[in-house]
């Protein structure tokens, strides 16, 4: 048996096997092909919004792979924003669930027909309900992290959010709850900086040169990164994570993305041909490295082109929830 | 007899020690104060946050996420209105997580008049906190009820929020909190901190019982005949000493204590209603869109051809604050003489 291949970026330390690589490939085109089949649901009125993460799969992937899934203060809490389909997949979610989502059926495992698309939620592995004012999940997460430092393990709680948001005070209240000196928490605080919210362009709003700067007044460890290069995104959160595992400190990290189809149906959900496609670029490489070969990739596209659009058409034919189900779920029950 | 900072923080003694509360928190609620209204004083597991109040709502939805009990205080209601989405989010996070997330915590916060606290210490939050479906609302009228209620609160697997008639919280109650010691001078010393340095102060409490009062469930407090009268909080005592004012003068008051606002006890008021044929609403919230409103708007609907005078709502005026003179707190919501005359003249209305 020959010794997997090594893809050995120029300065890199760590390199990532073959099949990580591959793996990750995978978990990309799944969630871009996801996103597209979403797109197009909603584009053919199969549901009423949509958002989502086209663009960052090359950041969102890696953190569902480096994430220790589970449900309980030993597993790592998730307090996500709406464009991780990416972390879900690369968690081992089934996609057909995000459809389910879309088409607001009694089915969708996440909200049962009462949630956006892109609102994820699963206690079963920690993943914090999504909720659509931004950035409210920043000031939930030191909770999490909180019981996670008292109860000892290497569990910790992660929380993403986008550029814009962190012009919220919540973003702020991260920061101070999360580095307070009478009990630094062991969180990993994540901006998946796109440069944009909605139509307003960051070059008007942000006066901080990196957003990550903003963690060094409390002492926190924080780093910008590429995020458009899932092996730099690997090697950089599992840096970042093992030092939140192990030192049950906080570390801020900034990740550059891509944003393929706008912010949301809001804007058309149309592509943007201007953002680097990280797919594309990643493709080229593994391309290039001889890691796989263009056929094998695009046989893989169309093979979850065609699973998604039949997934699709099965969700499509799933109740919606029943009137009187409104009144479920208002006040959890002793059972 | 304990008042109700004390029968508050008995309480939370006990969920401490027994139903495995970790975490109370907010601003100045740790050592060396406990709590500007000194209700978590000496409590092992109270502590100081940053004063940050989305913060700290967010800290608990959090905490409670994670599976623990949170109490957490806002210091004055009227510093809770900037957190109205978490609010929102942690009533809907059951519902919108279609029954897989459930949050187990309590949100403590004095309300209302009567300290002269002027027009940031004086805001009611009934009206507002009826307004967010799924959270559950107390405000006790009473030490006993404060502590059984707040038991009740910390064993819920709901939010919970606990608001605090801050006129209330010196005075004395008339009933014992279980395990409170005979001698209310003893009480103090045993869990009231000195004055000055308190580094090596340690409270020392009594064998406390288990004592809940169960959310959703009102309580006679005057029996009548003739008029009933609803309330909460602060104008509750009112309520019971207007109808003992009343009796002597001939006219028969019933006053119920609805001591949870949601869900709260119809049953018990329709019960009443049907028997007086007239109801007044008391509370001190800023009358338009007021809860009491919701409770008129019921009486109506369910019980008009029972009803011998129309429903009433006694309330705060409809005016952007309570001035800090002593006229303008009094003018402002509703007193003793305001209830007293506004019972006796629905009492004498006649179809």
């Amino acid at each position: 048996m020959s010794r997997p291949r090594l893809i050995n970026r120029d300065e890199a330390s760590a390199p990532l096997e073959r099949e990580l690589l591959v793996r990750i490939h995978d978990l990309m085109v799944k969630t871009r092909a996801l996103e597209e089949r979403l797109i197009q649901m909603y584009k053919q009125g199969h549901g009423y919004f949509w958002i989502g993460g086209p663009g960052e799969e090359a950041f969102n992937v890696p953190l569902g792979l480096l994430m220790k899934r589970g449900q309980g203060l030993d597993y790592d809490y998730l307090h996500a924003h709406y464009r991780q389909s990416g972390t879900m997949l690369a968690l081992g979610e089934e996609p057909i669930g995000a459809l389910r989502q879309m088409k607001n059926t009694a089915t969708d495992p996440y909200s049962g027909g009462r949630n956006f698309a892109g609102h994820f939620s699963k206690r079963e592995w920690n993943i914090a309900p999504v909720s659509s004012p931004i950035e409210v999940q920043y000031s939930i997460a030191p909770g999490t992290a909180m019981a996670q430092k008292r109860h000892g393990g290497d569990g910790i709680t992660i929380v993403t959010g986008g550029d814009a948001g962190t012009a919220e005070g919540d973003f702020a209240t991260c920061l101070v709850w999360s580095s307070r000196p009478a009990n630094p928490l062991p969180i990993l605080i994540i901006v998946t900086n796109n440069k944009w919210g909605i139509s307003t362009s960051a070059d008007g709003q942000h006066g901080e040169t990196r957003i990550s700067d903003r963690g060094r007044a409390f002492n926190i460890r924080s780093k910008t990164i590429n995020g458009n290069d899932p092996i730099e995104s690997y090697r950089e959160l599992k840096e970042a994570m093992d030092y939140v595992r192990t030192e049950r400190k906080p570390f801020l990290m900034e990740a550059l993305v891509s944003r393929l189809y706008g912010h949301s149906s809001a804007s058309g959900a149309n592509f943007v041909a201007n953002e680097v496609d990280p797919i594309k670029e990643f493709e080229a490489k593994l391309e290039k490295d001889g890691v796989l070969t263009r056929q094998q990739m695009d046989e893989l596209r169309g093979r979850y082109t065609e699973e998604l659009a039949a997934a699709a058409r099965q969700v499509r034919d799933e109740p919606q929830p029943a009137p009187e189900t409104i009144w479920n779920h208002i006040y959890a029950e002793k059972k | 007899m304990a008042n109700m900072a004390q029968a508050v923080r008995m309480a939370l003694h006990y969920a401490e020690e027994n139903l495995g509360v970790m975490d109370i928190f907010g601003e100045d609620v740790g050592a060396p104060l406990g709590g500007v209204f000194t209700a978590t004083q000496g409590l092992k597991n109270a502590w100081n946050s940053p004063l940050d109040e989305r913060g700290i709502i967010g800290a608990a939805i959090g905490l409670a996420m994670a599976g623990q009990r949170p109490v957490a205080e806002i210091q004055f209601a009227d510093y809770i209105f900037n957190t109205i989405d978490l609010l929102k989010i942690a009533g809907n996070t059951h519902w919108s997580s279609n029954g897989d997330w459930n949050l187990p915590m309590v949100v403590k916060t004095p309300v209302g008049s009567g300290i002269r606290g002027s027009i940031y210490h004086s805001h009611s939050f009934d009206a507002t906190a009826t307004h967010i479906p799924g959270w559950k609302i107390v405000m006790p009228s009473n030490p006993l009820d404060a502590y059984g209620l707040m038991i009740s609160a910390c064993q819920e697997l709901n939010p919970v929020m606990f608001l605090e008639p801050k006129a209330l919280l010196r005075v004395k109650g008339e009933e014992r909190i279980p395990g409170e010691p005979e001698d209310e001078r003893q009480l103090s010393k045993m869990i009231d901190a000195p004055l000055g340095d308190r580094t090596a102060w340690k409270p020392q409490w009594p064998a406390l019982e288990p004592y809940a009062v169960p959310i959703g469930k009102g309580k006679v407090v005057r029996e009548g005949t003739q008029v009933t009268a609803v309330s909460y909080g602060r104008t509750l005592p009112m309520c019971a000493k207007a109808a003992d004012t009343l009796r002597e003068q001939g006219v028969s008051v019933e006053v119920i204590d609805l001591r949870t606002l949601w869900p709260y006890d119809w049953d018990l008021v329709k019960g009443s209603i049907e028997k007086t044929g007239r109801v007044l609403f008391v509370n001190e919230d800023t009358e338009v869109t007021n809860f009491g409103e919701h409770l008129v708007r019921r009486s109506v609907e369910e019980l008009f051809y029972k009803l011998l005078a129309p429903p009433r709502l006694l309330a705060g005026k409809f005016v952007p604050g309570i001035g800090l003179s002593d006229n303008l707190e009094m003018a402002s919501v509703p007193q003793l003489g305001d209830i007293t005359d506004a019972l006796r003249k629905l009492a004498s209305e006649e179809p």
